[in-house]
């Protein structure tokens, strides 16, 4: 797949432009923006309980968590990699931490740290892989490390449940911190370090460098395996921050808790203009995405609509974000 | 005296490549030492009922591998195949569950043309529109599954509402051998013919092992890449009627993840995930692997929530020898031009 794409564009990165309004107005955002609006329209249409602020900030609880790692995510998709074992990173360290926790008897904080170690190692694993067997996508090296994170998890906890954590635990997942959820902060605050670092930095540019074309970059001196080794560390770290505020929400834990997050997280990068060929993307668009499906399924939820409604609309959400694209291109060339 | 030592080099690793070239050799040795293994351990392992029984079972998982190493071969990827067992299953479920008279060739038929159609979607977007095969898939196995959910509401359809002829399908036997491994050794005759023998067959290989030289040599990629992922679907479609039949059940997450079994058992048989390459040979044994494991875990009292675990660790670790030797070869091939 990757080779497919390597003929040479020669590409003008976007800040490099000079200013346009026109350019300010047809972005893939504005489209984004309406659609937000879209659903939260939909979302009142569909239950008067949907539209008011108390509940659209206690919405959030429900679907911010697996979205802390579309950042992560979204730097690999623009290196033109893919991640599809965060699912089960997800749910190891979850069954790592409520296992030293309640079987070895250690304190939470420290269950907590090994939870957040367990996520990067595996992140640092998928890396390692990755570039180290460049022959092997990045596809393959996840698919077996997604089927291996989450047999080590049963092996660890059985079909058993593990919970039982301290009363201060419980913050995570449900607490505030000035009226807001302590969710909806960390979110912000990650969405703002990630836009800057991608955005703004070197290492930023080194990813989009990467994703636009990759043996240019080795060429030029960047570090493309250290580059790589980082984002999929990232992303393990991120899914183990998942994990915490997961299994912090839930109260306990299983070894199949995050089953398919990958999917909605792809769907979230993909929906918010990262593009899946590479090269392309930004943090606001993301962010903005992960609200539209967020909304969407918390609406959907509102109403009782059966949640398999809901699989077929991230489907279909994830399918029309990456085909309109590419059929707006089919039509300019003809 | 520097040549003498290359040649030394190259005398050294040429066991290497001569395994390389007989992979599916060592692929036999291997799964002939662990039947050993096994039946050193547990004498009930060997017997003839029991290797009819692994058979039988890894069938259906030979049939699907047929099909997703011309999606492998031709650099893709295809995701959606549990969700396309589930629903073509569940469908096919019902309507006998609706009238119990219909001829059981007709149900293998109607999954079928349901699975293609799955297929013919998922074949469109990447072939026509241009999707990357794992978003596509991804995507449509999603809506698939919904889909599944959605005509069965949650209900499950189970064997008494199945007829007799119905669960035949996957339960008769036919010269002491079971209707599925008929079917799959049908298949695996259709398959060897189809990919070594036919214009068509090459063109996929074709496809996968240089696209660009391809659109140039005047092969149409899209209508490859279309038959493939259609192919893919047909077979999945009819394994959705194997399978239901076989469990006498149909459930909204039937074969759910076994996607990731099939793909597994084509890259442990060789198939190359970059494209191009792929032997029926291969993937027959390493569906037969998975198979064989699946049935000596158990047998050997692993605990269950091990079997996870060791499949995954496998597939790893067999991918990672495969790309280790694979590269020691070129490099020697590199040496020998060289010198």
């Amino acid at each position: 797949m990757e080779q497919k794409k390597q003929t040479y564009q020669p590409r003008t990165l976007e800040t490099n432009l000079p200013f346009s309004w026109k350019r300010l107005f047809f972005q893939w955002e504005w489209m984004l923006l309406l659609i937000l609006v879209a659903v939260l329209l939909l979302g009142s249409y569909v239950s008067p309980y949907f539209l008011n602020y108390p509940s659209l900030r206690d919405g959030t609880m429900v679907f911010l968590d697996k979205a802390l790692i579309v950042f992560p995510m979204a730097m690999i998709m623009i290196m033109r990699d893919i991640d599809i074992s965060v699912g089960s990173t997800v749910a190891l360290s979850s069954v790592v931490m409520a296992t030293l926790y309640t079987s070895a008897g250690l304190p939470m904080e420290v269950a907590i740290i090994a939870c957040l170690a367990t996520g990067a190692i595996c992140g640092l694993i998928n890396g390692l892989l990755i570039v180290k067997f460049k022959e092997l996508s990045a596809v393959i090296v996840t698919l077996g490390t997604m089927i291996l994170y989450r047999g080590i998890a049963y092996i660890i906890l059985e079909d058993q449940a593990a919970g039982g954590f301290p009363e201060w635990f419980g913050f995570f997942g449900w607490g505030y911190v000035f009226g807001i959820p302590f969710l909806l902060i960390v979110f912000a605050a990650l969405a703002l370090l990630f836009g800057i670092v991608l955005h703004k930095t070197t290492f930023g540019r080194k990813v989009f460098a990467i994703g636009n074309n990759p043996t240019a970059s080795r060429f030029s001196g960047i570090k493309v395996d250290k580059v790589k080794v980082i984002v999929f560390m990232l992303a393990g770290l991120l899914a183990a921050v998942t994990a915490i505020f997961l299994t912090s929400r839930m109260g306990s834990t299983r070894p199949n808790i995050a089953t398919m997050y990958e999917l909605d997280i792809i769907a979230m990068a993909a929906l918010g203009g990262v593009s899946t060929a590479g090269g392309k993307g930004r943090v606001l668009g993301v962010v903005i995405a992960v609200f539209i499906i967020g909304y969407l399924q918390y609406g959907l939820g509102l109403i009782n609509l059966p949640s398999q409604m809901f699989l077929i609309i991230v489907g279909a959400l994830l399918i029309l974000s990456v085909a309109i694209p590419k059929l707006g291109g089919m039509m300019k060339r003809k | 005296m520097k040549i003498k030592t290359e040649n030394l080099d190259m005398e050294k690793k040429n066991p290497l490549a001569l395994f390389y070239q007989f992979r599916e050799l060592g692929l036999f040795f291997f799964i002939v030492i662990l039947c050993i293994g096994v039946q050193l351990r547990n004498p009930s392992f060997l017997t003839g009922e029991n290797i009819l029984d692994m058979a039988t079972n890894t069938s259906i998982l030979v049939i699907l591998a047929l099909g997703m190493m011309i999606v492998l071969i031709t650099r893709g990827i295809d995701l959606s195949i549990g969700a396309v067992i589930a629903l073509s299953g569940m469908l096919t479920a019902q309507l006998v569950a609706a009238n119990p008279s219909v001829n059981p060739f007709l149900c293998l038929l109607i999954g079928t043309v349901i699975g293609a159609l799955c297929g013919m979607v998922i074949g469109m977007l990447i072939a026509k529109v241009g999707l990357l095969p794992i978003i596509a898939t991804l995507a449509l196995m999603n809506i698939f599954r919904g889909l599944t959910f959605l005509v069965s509401d949650g209900e499950w359809v189970s064997s008494y509402q199945m007829s007799e002829s119905f669960v035949e399908i996957a339960t008769g036997t036919l010269l002491g051998l079971n209707h599925l491994i008929w079917i799959a050794v049908i298949f695996c005759l259709v398959f060897f013919y189809f990919l070594n023998y036919t214009r068509t067959g090459r063109q996929i290989y074709a496809v996968g092992s240089n696209p660009q030289s391809a659109a140039v040599s005047g092969i149409k990629q899209g209508r490859i890449l279309f038959l493939v992922y259609t192919i893919m679907g047909g077979l999945s479609g009819l394994c959705g009627v194997l399978w239901v039949s076989k469990f006498a059940s149909a459930q909204g997450d039937t074969a759910s993840g076994y996607e990731l079994t099939v793909i597994a058992a084509c890259i442990l048989g060789g198939v190359s995930i970059a494209g191009g390459s792929g032997k029926l040979a291969g993937v027959l044994l390493g569906a037969i692997l998975l198979g064989i494991l699946n049935n000596a875990l158990p047998l050997l009292n692993v605990s269950p929530f091990w079997q996870n675990g060791i499949q995954g660790f496998i597939i790893l670790l067999a991918v990672i020898v495969n790309a280790i030797v694979k590269r020691r070869v070129e490099r020697t091939h590199l040496l020998r031009r060289a010198g």
